[in-house]
């Protein structure tokens, strides 16, 4: 037991040494001396309660995406139809309740409609997107299957995160993080900034850009009410712009989608001076834009941006350049936002902000600096309390606790995990508990002197006997540790990664530790009896 | 050098005479707490209740002027929010539990938050936002049930860790003794009617990590005594197994204390409930290693057959062989 041969020796001081070097890139980050850039930099993490920032959780609402699939499927199908050799005519088209029905003019044609359609429902992935029925024998019938809607979600998800990478990477933020959480949630964190609300924005504008002819011939009267003729459906006007608070009603179909952008400034209006947003469109886009422009001169047509009329201006000449002007009572700011959500591309599902978090960074300093010095006070009354008690076998518990911070610390930068404002907490628990091995130890010890035992055979007993209880009890704390980690959130999962990595550093301080500098002195000074 | 001893050696202390008042007691605070949880209620925080937090600093005032804040955010029409000082007296917490028309609607509940501090940032110009949460109720809703799975599953799985490691009496004493703590800690926080946050989850949590390494180490030395004097009675070995472990129960409590008391003091203001509650948790978990976990076991039945270990059927071929049987 209290037999240490040189090569165990070199081996524990080794885990303790390096461990505590680890410590060292992230102590003098809070002073002025410099880690030599040569060397590798394990850094601590400050979690965003103490670095100040925001963490945003963003959901994305999985019938959005069902709707928007079952729209496109609908114009996808009437094109097909359209452009079928023979031509197909189809009637009584619908889209309640999440399916895509319709009636064919000539029954006859269904195997040649079904042929046209096969791409379309098979999709272009592994899973099957669409069912197809027949029914009284001219009605065909798509739904959705789940697979294929799980995957339209999940690839949802995936570009939406890469456009909010990009929105957050134009505002000039370092090191966001942006991770997906369970099928339909997204996290974002970005740590120091200036501005919340600006992000906030950014993050819940879809810009879904839409460009669709205004339905002249709707009743004035049926608009304002909100309903809308056959074929046509109403958007009412942002708030921003010049009709606010009134309707508009548009054709449903035939309009274009501003997502084949090559880019998008702000800019002002040469005549009025207004700020408004200049929007390239790539070659397939811009032949789509002149098409739309040329066939439909003097007409109308509404600029949509995320289902609000940004403005509805007349088609005075086609326009082939394929560069647009928006324009819908914006501010300079707003403006310059729609044009990095723009640039950026369109979210292809709408987010909802479902948490916030934001914390100043004036506060997280005050936080670290008041946590640093109780943890200071903390470690002091610990350590006096246990000189006080155990004198040398203190000495040697203090020497192990301070070797215990350092190497938590190390571990947790190597690791390179976060330091929150409750893992502020879990090392003042740590410090506090870490002795606990050292106490139950060397009240053993006591005991067994009581009883009559030698020295040397008293320390043995002391160090075996408790090494049981200390077992047990830091596998309960492990457990609850655990527990700790998996259903806790951010700042608590930075409380329990302090606890979890605190228990195998005490252990290895306090009882392995301690042991061999035990051993050591007993060897040396072969006492007869303990101050204890 | 005389060292400081806070237990005189030897004691002997009768723990388990009282333990069926003490036992009463504690029913009966269990009792008080669960029915102050239901009555009073807990101060949810918007972690648990959704809705906003604001957290501010009057940098330029020597006290934050709470009255007038509260008329002022109330005003907006979101109901009447709860005002707190938070920290220095210049700072302040605003929380605001939205109506439910409006929590249900994110984009309004996005649109309050944005409003009340922009009201208050127009109103007081030396107003510093420190931070602000804002917590719809869908998620709200989630993090209490991950706060009560977590509850559940901590002290299921450690109680059925003791069965393993000692016996099942051991493992229903510790489960009891948890029970004990928790709920006390609970009717704490509903009595005084602290914020109940996330955070305070966690310092249940750890309570029930450092609350069962009372109990082990008094279980582990019951055990060890079960073995080593097989004729005691159960009630004088347990006092016994208490006493000897009195001087380490007493010393390990107050590092922990004397360590935590500066966070308490000088800490941070928003680790103060979480520190609050794992303080308390320290004095209710050793009371409750005492006398919930030790006196259970007599009523279990605990006998000191547990723990020696049964022969095999080799272990008695074995004794025939060399004729001791």
């Amino acid at each position: 037991m209290l037999d240490f041969p040189t090569w165990r020796k070199v081996w524990l001081w080794s885990i303790a040494i390096i461990a505590m070097l680890a410590a060292l890139p992230s102590l003098l980050s809070a002073t002025s001396v410099r880690w030599p850039d040569a060397l590798p930099q394990p850094m601590v993490n400050l979690g965003l309660d103490l670095a100040g920032g925001s963490h945003i959780l963003l959901e994305a609402d999985p019938a959005d995406v069902a709707a928007q699939r079952l729209e496109n499927m609908e114009e996808n199908v009437r094109s097909l139809m359209r452009n079928a050799e023979p031509r197909i005519r189809i009637g009584d088209v619908s889209t309640r309740g999440g399916q895509l029905s319709f009636i064919l003019d000539d029954p006859s044609q269904m195997d040649q409609a079904r042929e046209v359609m096969l791409p379309s429902i098979n999709g272009t992935g592994l899973v099957r997107e669409w069912d197809l029925t027949m029914e009284d024998g001219n009605r065909m019938i798509l739904s959705p299957t789940a697979d294929g809607t799980d995957t339209a979600v999940n690839d949802a998800m995936e570009s939406a995160i890469e456009v909010i990478r990009k929105r957050i990477d134009e505002l000039g933020t370092r090191e966001p993080t942006i991770i997906r959480q369970g099928d339909t949630r997204i996290v974002v964190q970005v740590p120091g900034l200036e501005d919340p609300d600006q992000l906030k924005a950014l993050l819940g504008e879809t810009a879904e850009l839409e460009f669709k002819l205004v339905d002249q011939n709707a009743l004035p009267s049926d608009v304002a009410e909100g309903r809308a003729p056959p074929g046509s459906e109403i958007y009412p006007y942002a708030e921003t712009s010049d009709f606010a608070g009134q309707n508009l009603a548009v054709r449903r179909l035939g309009g274009i989608r501003g997502d084949n952008l090559t880019g998008a400034q702000q800019s002002f209006d040469p005549q009025t001076n207004e700020p408004v947003v200049t929007i390239q469109f790539d070659s397939d886009g811009g032949r789509r834009f002149a098409k739309l422009t040329t066939e439909n001169v003097g007409k109308p047509f509404a600029i949509i941006l995320d289902g609000q009329v940004l403005s509805a201006p007349n088609i005075n000449e086609p326009i082939r350049g394929g560069t647009a002007q928006i324009s819908g009572g914006f501010s300079v700011e707003t403006a310059n936002r729609l044009a990095i959500s723009l640039r950026s591309g369109a979210l292809p599902v709408e987010l909802a902000v479902v948490e916030e978090r934001t914390v100043g960074p004036d506060l997280g300093a005050d936080s670290i600096r008041s946590g640093m010095l109780a943890m200071a006070i903390g470690s002091l009354l610990v350590i006096a309390l246990m000189i006080a008690s155990y004198g040398r076998f203190g000495v040697y518990a203090t020497i192990a606790l301070v070797i215990n911070i350092l190497m938590l610390l190390g571990i947790m930068a190597g690791l390179g995990t976060t330091l929150t404002l409750p893992g502020i907490a879990g090392f003042v628990l740590t410090i506090g508990a870490a002795v606990d091995a050292n106490v139950l130890i060397n009240e053993r010890i006591r005991e067994e002197r009581a009883r009559g035992r030698r020295v040397v055979a008293a320390v043995e007993t002391g160090y075996k006997e408790a090494s049981r209880a200390i077992y047990d009890a830091n596998v309960t704390n492990f457990i609850a540790g655990v527990l700790l980690f998996l259903f806790g959130s951010g700042p608590i999962r930075g409380f329990a990664v302090v606890l979890i990595i605190g228990l195998f550093t005490s252990v290895f301080t306090a009882v392995t530790l301690t042991r061999m500098w035990v051993a050591a002195w007993l060897r040396k000074a072969r006492p007869s009896d303990l101050n204890l | 050098m005389r060292l400081l001893k806070l237990v005189p050696d030897n004691t002997n202390i009768k723990f388990l005479k009282w333990r069926i008042p003490f036992f009463v007691v504690s029913i009966l605070l269990i009792a008080a707490s669960w029915a102050l949880v239901m009555t009073k209620g807990l101060n949810y925080g918007v972690d648990f209740a959704g809705g906003l937090e604001v957290r501010a600093t009057f940098t330029q005032s020597a006290e934050a002027p709470v009255a007038q804040l509260r008329d002022d955010v109330e005003a907006l029409g979101y109901g009447s929010p709860v005002v707190q000082r938070f920290g220095e007296d210049n700072q302040v917490s605003i929380r605001v539990r939205l109506p439910d028309d409006v929590a249900a609607d994110q984009e309004a509940a996005q649109e309050a938050a944005n409003e009340v501090v922009s009201t208050l940032q127009a109103e007081y110009p030396d107003f510093r936002l420190d931070g602000n949460d804002n917590v719809s109720g869908k998620v709200s809703g989630e993090f209490r049930m991950t706060a009560i799975y977590a509850l559940l599953a901590a002290m299921a799985a450690i109680a059925l860790y003791i069965w393993i490691r000692f016996e099942w009496q051991f493992g229903v004493g510790a489960l009891f003794a948890l029970f004990h703590d928790v709920s006390l800690t609970l009717g704490m926080f509903a009595l005084f009617q602290l914020e109940f946050s996330l955070q305070i989850i966690a310092a249940i949590l750890a309570i029930i990590g450092y609350s069962l390494n009372d109990t082990i180490v008094i279980y582990d030395r019951i055990r060890e005594n079960l073995k080593k004097y097989r004729k005691m009675p159960l009630p004088e070995l347990l006092d016994l197994s208490v006493n000897e472990t009195l001087a380490r129960t007493v010393m390990t409590s107050l590092t922990l204390f004397v360590a935590l008391l500066p966070l308490l003091i000088f800490g941070p203001a928003s680790l103060f409930g979480m520190v609050a509650g794992i303080t308390l948790g320290l004095f209710v978990g050793t009371y409750s290693s005492v006398y919930m976990a030790a006196p259970i076991l007599v009523w279990l039945g605990v006998t000191s057959d547990s723990f020696v270990p049964e022969e095999t059927v080799a272990d008695v071929q074995e004794k025939k062989a060399r004729g001791v049987v």
